[in-house]
């Protein structure tokens, strides 16, 4: 296996934070897939609750992300066709506007449902929108549809990925992955 | 039927109550809110109860003589959702079946500062009584006379919620209301 140079890396921050955010993500994802069709219970109080707190904190280290990226540049791409080089970056900035938008859109339907977001059961978040039973309707289905692209931009962020380390055996994998770095 | 004897006839004394008490329903329900607040997991959440209504006598130049009684739907509790609805009408919550009213009567009216009373009477909840001492505000909109004003209940006293629920919803239920008349 070729040494990864460590200007063709991403810094340590970013990598870290990518691997955080796909977990959180992952989870956020399945509970929100499951929860919605439990029966009323404590548990399903509960399971909303830690859907919610998960879906802020993604958007807040996503915003990180994004003042992290605009200060410290990726490494330059592999050498790779053009089309995948605009594949890739279109890619990327289409998670980056996904996942900002899937849990602001979920906020924006907790305010909008009344239920409003307690952060860590410690911290009330203010509602984006009043309470409006139709806005809300609607809006679930936004965080929804949001939520399976999302799920679906991912799948193929990961494809790539694999494709390039197990196919074309270059570095786009192992530039992530912070235990290879140096 | 034997067995539905007693909330029968409380219902049939707290009708007849309402109904001495309260003469004609004076409250324009459509401009009037009451509003249950309970929290779950620390959040607050706003639940209208629809169906009311009630009658406040009160006179300016003679507030002791204030009166007030009220019956509200316990099955009108809008939760925000069908299925949470559903919930709090069962058994364990509301039991809206067995006890489709609530009500609040008052015994004696204390005048406070211009403007404000506190109003003691009995609330009427899932078939138990409390005592209630309500601070109000006595405003006005247009020709109307406004009452605001704000209380705590217990749901372990009125015996609402299961005990499983008790960790994720708080005890306290804060009640507001806004009454037109």
């Amino acid at each position: 296996m070729d040494a990864v140079q460590p200007d063709t890396s991403y810094t340590r921050t970013a990598v870290a934070l990518h691997w955080i955010v796909a977990l959180l993500i992952s989870v956020g994802f399945t509970l929100g897939a499951t929860m919605t069709d439990l029966s009323v219970s404590p548990r399903k109080i509960r399971l909303f609750a830690y859907h919610k707190w998960i879906g802020i904190t993604v958007l807040g280290l996503v915003v990180l992300r994004l003042l992290w990226r605009l200060t410290h540049p990726a490494p330059p791409d592999e050498p790779m066709p053009r089309w995948q080089r605009i594949a890739a970056h279109a890619t990327h900035w289409l998670l980056y506007l996904l996942m900002l938008a899937t849990p602001l859109a979920g906020w924006l339907y907790s305010s909008a449902a009344g239920y409003p977001v307690v952060y860590l059961k410690l911290w009330q978040l203010p509602d984006l929108v009043s309470k409006n039973k139709q806005l809300a309707n609607v809006l679930v289905e936004v965080h929804g549809y949001l939520a399976w692209t999302l799920l679906w931009v991912v799948v193929l962020h990961a494809a790539a990925a694999l494709k390039h380390h197990f196919f074309d055996r270059d570095a786009t994998l192992r530039r992530m992955l912070a235990w290879q770095r140096r | 039927m034997k067995r539905h004897a007693p909330w029968f006839s409380t219902m049939a004394v707290t009708a007849a109550f309402v109904a001495t008490a309260a003469g004609d329903p004076t409250i324009d329900a459509s401009k009037s809110s009451i509003i249950a607040t309970f929290r779950q997991e620390n959040v607050p959440v706003d639940a209208p109860l629809k169906k009311f209504n009630g009658r406040i006598d009160y006179n300016p130049s003679q507030p002791n003589a204030a009166k007030a009684a009220l019956e509200v739907d316990t099955g009108s509790l809008d939760m925000g959702s069908s299925d949470y609805d559903a919930e709090v009408r069962k058994k364990p919550w509301l039991d809206s079946g067995t006890y489709p009213k609530a009500s609040f009567i008052s015994t004696s009216v204390k005048p406070g500062a211009a403007g404000h009373f506190d109003a003691t009477g009995t609330l009427t909840l899932k078939g138990k009584t409390q005592t209630l001492s309500v601070p109000v505000t006595v405003g006005s909109a247009g020709k109307a006379m406004v009452f605001d004003g704000a209380f705590e209940i217990s749901r372990a006293y009125f015996g609402i919620g299961d005990k499983e629920w008790n960790d994720v919803v708080d005890d306290k239920v804060k009640v507001r209301f806004h009454l037109v008349e």
